[in-house]
């Protein structure tokens, strides 16, 4: 990199004005590609977290062994893929489903993929934090299996869950920049196709101090909501 | 009526299986208040979700009504839960759903509609004493209110059965005494049949008309409260009703004669008679411990007594004792005792 002419008052006019022109529609398109691949990946996630919970042998609805170890083994798999090999892995998948695997609308393909074995995990981990005499108690009413996950396990762990659909927001808004790589839109691509690969590397840093601040905003407004939904924090 | 026939339940663990009940046989009658005690790890909490099949028996049978409750497939296991209710020592609230929302969750469930339900629950938080707490989370609540919505949560469904399993056990004395008074409110009034498993004595003492003491998984004692009280024949009862006692004896064990003096009833208590004892034969007796309850009207109590000299001046005090009305006179051996009746 060379940094000698970066910050030049041209440079930084030239920046200025891509700041006005370019990234209001590449925040736009890294906003709507994380959420719509957190809400897919949340509708993919979510029930195999909870079976991952309900189906363990000593869960509300035991599942088989062999069943419980493939859905583990599964989304060890996905998980340990690195993103930017996946989304190439993935291509013929992001075909048949988008038509492309060029563009925004495309990647968001790879990233539900990318994000909804790790959302499972995430929703395993919030239900495991429900207290197991309350699921007893549920029992001991008459509840079934259902009535258990949708009337006190997931309701009880609401906030847990905001707090942790929250880091996966943002860790899938990390992924949307890589995707920038493959031909995804938003400030990943400007980043590394306007900033690094023309030099502009003033355009690099804007695109680099947006993602923190909308990641910040994220982040505050997922802690503060996780913590206005929990009423065992009331006094 | 609930039966418990010849319940045994073992648990597998990697070291083997563990017996946590064995052949266990109890009748409920419909309108009692049955106490289960026993110290931790006795069995109580196992029994108890035996009843209600969240533990399956390994063996026997519990029979409710005639039914053989381990026969029963998921569903009828399901509305039998509606029909025999529980509540715990910690509560077990939902935490995120205010106290109305807790005490119409289980008529929710049964799919009732949620006007209605809320109408329902709303009677049912009068009941125990907290209509102004509906709209309150659990965690604005203290132990013994808690408790009160776990108790209107558990009649919503209009049980026959109510089974608390040790629901006084994190409260403190005075609230444990508010929420043991209401429990027997709601025997009375709504003629609900209540199975009690504590470990406090109290607690039987205070509501229960009969009481099954349990020990490594057996029931050691079994009866009415006040036979129970008056006349305790297991080890284990002994040292549940007179702890101080058991202590007591268990320090002083080392040596000398002693008898423990059992009385009941007013009658007895008012005679001086150990003083008499030292007067009319001569005897200094030592009190090593003295412990009294009262049981509905009468009081129950014991006095373990260190007698000195030999088997003679022993033998003198039992029949000197035991010659005054409403009294039994046990002569402590190293392990429990035996009785005298001359």
């Amino acid at each position: 990199m060379n940094f000698a002419n970066a910050f030049t008052p041209e440079r930084l006019q030239e920046a200025w004005n891509c700041l006005l022109i370019e990234f209001p529609f590449a925040i736009w398109e890294t906003l709507y590609s994380t959420l719509l691949a957190t809400l897919f990946a949340i509708i993919i996630g979510l029930p195999l977290g909870v079976l991952l919970v309900t189906g363990e042998p000593k869960g509300i609805r035991p599942l088989p062994k062999v069943l419980m170890s493939f859905l583990n083994v599964f989304i060890n798999f996905l998980r340990s893929v690195p993103f930017i090999i996946l989304m190439v892995m993935i291509i013929p998948l992001t075909r048949v489903i988008v038509g492309t695997s060029v563009g925004t609308v495309a990647s968001i393909v790879p990233l539900t993929v990318a994000a909804f074995p790790f959302i499972a995990r995430l929703v395993e981990s919030s239900l495991r934090e429900v207290n197991p005499n309350i699921i007893e108690t549920a029992q001991a009413m008459g509840a079934t299996p259902m009535q258990i996950i949708t009337h006190v396990m997931l309701p009880e762990s609401v906030p847990s869950l905001i707090t942790n659909f929250t880091l996966a927001i943002t860790t899938i808004m990390g992924y949307t920049a890589m995707s920038g790589a493959v031909g995804g839109g938003g400030l990943g691509k400007l980043a590394l196709a306007y900033g690094y690969q023309r030099y502009r590397y003033a355009v690099l840093y804007l695109a680099v101090i947006v993602l923190v601040l909308i990641t910040q905003l994220i982040q505050s407004f997922g802690t503060w909501l996780a913590r206005k939904c929990d009423k065992r924090l009331k006094d | 009526m609930i039966e418990l026939r010849n319940l045994s339940k073992q648990f597998e663990t990697s070291d083997g299986s563990v017996d946590a009940l064995r052949h266990i046989n109890l009748t409920v009658q419909d309108g009692d208040i049955y106490g289960i005690i026993g110290m931790s790890g006795a069995g109580k909490s196992t029994l108890v979700r035996c009843i209600n099949m969240l533990e399956k028996p390994t063996e026997g049978s519990v029979i409710w009504d005639g039914k053989d409750l381990g026969a029963m497939s998921e569903k009828e296991l399901r509305a039998m839960r509606r029909r025999i209710t529980m509540i715990f020592q910690s509560f077990n609230l939902l935490m995120q759903r205010t106290c109305l929302k807790n005490v119409t969750l289980p008529l929710r469930l049964g799919g009732m509609k949620n006007s209605e339900a809320e109408k329902r629950g709303m009677e049912l938080l009068e009941l125990v004493g907290l209509p102004d707490k509906a709209n309150a989370y659990p965690a604005q609540l203290s132990g013994g209110q808690q408790q009160r919505v776990a108790i209107a949560r558990a009649l919503a469904t209009d049980p026959e059965v109510l089974l608390c399993d040790e629901a006084t056990s994190a409260l403190d004395p005075k609230t444990t005494h508010a929420i043991l008074e209401l429990i027997r409110d709601i025997n009375r009034k709504l003629g609900i049949t209540v199975i009690v498993i504590t470990h406090q004595m109290s607690v039987v003492q205070e509501i229960c008309s009969h009481v099954a003491i349990l020990e490594h998984g057996e029931v050691v004692e079994e009866g009415e409260v006040s036979e129970v009280f008056s006349n305790p024949k297991a080890n284990a009862t002994k040292n549940l009703i007179y702890p101080e006692l058991s202590d007591g004896a268990a320090i002083l064990a080392e040596g000398g004669q002693k008898i423990r003096v059992i009385y009941n009833g007013a009658v007895a208590s008012r005679e001086p008679m150990i003083a008499k004892m030292a007067l009319d034969c001569g005897i200094l007796a030592s009190i090593l411990g003295a412990s009294t309850r009262s049981v509905g009207d009468l009081a129950y109590g014991y006095i373990l007594l260190e007698i000195p000299g030999g088997p003679a001046e022993l033998a003198k005090a039992v029949t000197y004792l035991s010659s005054i009305p409403d009294i039994i006179v046990q002569v402590e051996a190293e392990y429990g005792s035996k009785e005298v009746r001359p």
